[in-house]
């Protein structure tokens, strides 16, 4: 999906929205330390700012009961050995804050907190949202917004409808998002966002490498994609599936109201009643 | 004297026009002896003799077959066809531009499955001329004199159509026709004071105007613009609902002053636009002709005479009444424009009850949802849900501040991927990629007819015609009342078990790759014409059983029409 040419002033000038799961739940049983994920996030971060001088990058973290901003590329001060390193340590600490925040708000929220407890998603979505909006009102020359999400929990039922409300206005506003998988288990969720959107979806095998399949795969801006190949899921399976079993199906019954399907005549609807 | 010309020498046949001698014209080409030329009395006999030329010409260009001596096992009821030389002419003409259709005739008609009738009888409609009206032209009516310019005469050419043209387009010269012909004047006359109307129109010389029709009366009705039309016009306004936008339409009836005044010619209107000898302008006549074009012409005029024609007009005109506004239709009307005019702001607020949408369990519907998303995925899921984690909260959190801790004391190591890493990465990308690339590159053209060589696709392509055709008409000879019928399906049902012997043997001839393709293309087929045998044998089985009782009695007639492949 290319964005509108109309704003840019240099086409494979990039901004980089990376949605980093922070839910200390998964963490704690992944195979990939935090310590080692990070750094790969790091270095990722810098091999973008180092694409283009015009490029900027924000990092959002997400809890499990809230989200921040941690890094925004703008704010840093300019280029020099001191900077980096001082930047670095800005970013670590705004780290150890957040997680201590969300700590304390999980506590006080005792209902999040269980074993197999998700990613704020939703809200970090919404917060990228609003900083790309943003960026779309300071002028007619700005960098063209992409979102990366990196993922490593599990997807949270309840926030299903504020993710694809997020989802659809990415899409409405030509926001890709790109989404890579750091956990075992596959999103739903952000497969679907990924296609709507046009951006790439990618689940790592060797997780050690994580830089490399950053580099390769999300580093690309969006110009560059026209003419790049990535890889790519091989279609999304857009058929139905009923409610009660799961199972795909092609006729079935559907409720006028939620429009949920169910392969049988159902008195009462078990999602809306 | 006899004159012996073979038939076979003829290759057309034309006939003179009807007011001319009878004629008939046998063309022979040159090195055939020539043309022939026959006069006859009257026209009846010219007919009779033409039909049958083309009768014989058909049968020996082979496109008709000879009509068939009736066999044996003929009904009185199926005598020879009457054909008309017009409906012969059509089929022929029918033949000749579809080739397909003359393969199917060729076969059966000729092979003596099927007779001529048979063939044809399904195909009526075809062969019906559509009886469609021709309306009035497109083109607008343009009387297009010719001018000769040494003798200075402008000579204009009226027809039949355009007449009838006319005096649709303007009713104020129709009136005037129905008033002065024939008792003022002759038609020619009146014609003739048209056309010179028309001249002065086009000079759009006012003053020269207003002279002529101050001494001639018929000229004046003539130039003068067109008083029924202005008043259908406002008639037509009235009715319009005052809730619409007039602006746009207001164009014909309120002045000439919003149009631009372009006459038909191209030219600019430069005379004073208050005249009464002013010629429409181009919107103007359009939109009449438009208007005229489309309301179609709602019976069949013979245009014979012009003055049966006026009269035709003038009656049919009358009749949908103009019912001019009464009281009470306005006050309906009023009543109606102010339910449809409601204006917004004026109303009261309404709050529309709404149920709030809420999902009672969104664990079950995200998991719905889940299903297929990841199903899509390949399965890459394991099935295993993630490790359930039995750290506590606080743990949990703990154990990620430590990581954060240690990256801030360790800074970045250097040396983030190890090449070997590095290698893998890049090979299962490269696998990935090349993997999708070619699934999704499968052509999407091609299917199971594109695999099969060539001629093998055609002879299916004709067989499956055959048997279109074949099983349409043995369906439709059930019930079978009469031997005639019961002698046809025997016929049909031996064409088609030759059929299907050809559809085996071509089966297992195929080539071993197309094996699979060819027996799923031939078996709808082969189904199709195993229902019609089978259902043949039940007919005979019944035939048999009830012996005395007509099979038609209480059979219901089974229309099945065999069920098209995925071709």
């Amino acid at each position: 999906m290319t964005s509108a040419h109309s704003k840019l002033y240099s086409d494979d000038v990039s901004l980089v929205v990376v949605v980093v799961d922070t839910n200390p739940f998964f963490w704690a049983t992944a195979a990939l330390p935090f310590a080692d994920f990070f750094a790969n996030l790091v270095h990722f971060v810098n091999s973008i700012l180092l694409l283009n001088h015009l490029n900027r990058v924000v990092v959002i973290a997400s809890g499990v009961s809230s989200c921040a901003y941690i890094f925004d590329s703008s704010d840093a001060s300019p280029a020099g050995g001191v900077g980096v390193a001082a930047t670095f340590d800005k970013a670590s600490r705004r780290v150890e804050e957040f997680i201590a925040q969300d700590a304390r708000a999980t506590a006080a929220n005792s209902s999040a907190a269980s074993a197999n407890a998700a990613a704020l998603l939703s809200g970090a979505l919404s917060l990228a949202m609003c900083y790309i909006q943003r960026i779309f009102r300071s002028g007619t020359r700005h960098p063209q917004p992409r979102i990366l999400c990196l993922q490593g929990s599990p997807d949270g039922p309840e926030q299903y409808v504020a993710v694809m409300n997020s989802i659809f206005s990415a899409q409405r506003s030509m926001v890709p998002i790109d989404s890579c998988i750091v956990g075992t288990q596959d999103s739903a969720f952000l497969q679907q966002a990924s296609y709507i959107t046009g951006g790439v979806y990618l689940k790592p095998q060797e997780l050690n490498g994580l830089f490399q399949y950053l580099a390769a795969v999300f580093a690309t801006d969006l110009h560059s994609r026209t003419f790049l190949r990535l890889p790519k899921t091989l279609g999304v399976d857009f058929r139905a599936s009923c409610f009660c079993h799961k199972k795909t199906i092609d006729m079935g019954y559907v409720c006028s109201v939620c429009l949920s399907i169910f392969c049988k005549n159902q008195k009462k609807c078990s999602t809306c009643g | 004297m006899r004159l012996n010309v073979h038939f076979r020498s003829i290759k057309c046949h034309k006939v003179g026009s009807k007011q001319a001698r009878s004629l008939l014209k046998l063309c022979g080409g040159p090195d055939k002896g020539g043309d022939y030329m026959f006069e006859f009395d009257n026209a009846a006999d010219r007919d009779q003799c033409r039909d049958f030329v083309a009768m014989v010409l058909g049968q020996h260009q082979g496109t008709i077959p000879p009509i068939p001596n009736i066999p044996h096992e003929s009904v009185a009821s199926t005598g020879l066809e009457q054909l008309t030389a017009a409906e012969v002419e059509q089929r022929m003409k029918l033949l000749r531009e579809n080739s397909e259709l003359q393969k199917l005739h060729m076969k059966f008609v000729l092979g003596k499955i099927l007779q001529e009738s048979e063939f044809w009888a399904t195909r009526k409609e075809a062969n019906n001329a559509s009886k469609q009206r021709p309306a009035f032209k497109s083109a607008m009516l343009d009387l297009e004199p010719s001018v000769d310019g040494q003798t200075n005469k402008v000579t204009y050419r009226i027809t039949t159509e355009k007449i009838h043209q006319i005096f649709v387009e303007k009713p104020a010269v129709h009136r005037a026709f129905l008033d002065s012909v024939p008792e003022k004047m002759s038609e020619a006359h009146f014609w003739s004071k048209y056309c010179e109307a028309e001249t002065l129109l086009r000079t759009q010389n006012t003053a020269l105007a207003a002279a002529h029709a101050a001494v001639d009366e018929l000229l004046a009705v003539f130039l003068k613009s067109d008083d029924i039309l202005a008043k259908e016009a406002k008639f037509k306004i009235k009715q319009v609902d005052p809730t619409l936008d007039m602006e746009p339409d207001a164009g014909d009836y309120y002045s000439r002053l919003l149009d631009h005044r372009i006459l038909r010619d191209g030219s600019i209107q430069t005379v004073d636009t208050n005249s009464e000898f002013v010629m429409r302008t181009l919107s103007q006549d359009l939109n009449q002709h438009a208007a005229v074009v489309l309301e179609g012409r709602s019976h069949d005029v013979k245009l014979t005479d012009t003055k049966t024609l006026a009269e035709e007009l003038a009656r049919l005109k009358k009749e949908p009444s103009s019912c001019y506004n009464t009281d009470d239709a306005n006050h309906e009307r009023l009543v109606n424009v102010a339910h449809v005019t409601c204006m917004e702001d004026l109303q009261a607020p309404r709050n529309l009850v709404y149920a709030p949408l809420c999902i009672k369990n969104p664990r079950e519907y995200l998991e719905s949802q889940q299903a297929n998303a990841l199903r899509s995925l390949g399965g890459s899921n394991d099935g295993k849900k993630a490790c359930n984690c039995s750290l506590s909260t606080d743990d949990a959190f703990f154990h990620l501040i430590d990581q954060v801790s240690s990256i801030k004391a360790n800074r970045l190591n250097c040396n983030v991927v190890d090449s070997n890493v590095a290698l893998k990465v890049f090979n299962e990308l490269n696998k990935g990629i090349s993997y999708s690339r070619s699934h999704n590159l499968k052509n999407p053209h091609e299917n199971i007819l594109g695999q099969l060589p060539g001629q093998t696709r055609d002879e299916l392509m004709d067989h499956w015609a055959s048997i279109q055709e074949l099983l349409r008409h043995f369906w439709l000879s059930y019930p079978i009342t009469s031997a005639a019928l019961g002698d046809k399906v025997e016929r049909l049902k031996d064409a088609m078990a030759q059929i299907y012997q050809k559809l085996q043997d071509m089966k297992e001839s195929a080539a071993p790759d197309v094996r699979h393709e060819m027996s799923q293309l031939v078996k709808p087929m082969m189904q199709a014409m195993d229902a019609a045998f089978s259902h043949d044998l039940e007919q005979q089985q019944k035939c048999s059983k009830g012996k005395g009782t007509s099979p038609a009695g209480l059979e219901t007639r089974r229309v099945a029409w065999p069920v098209q492949s995925s071709i």
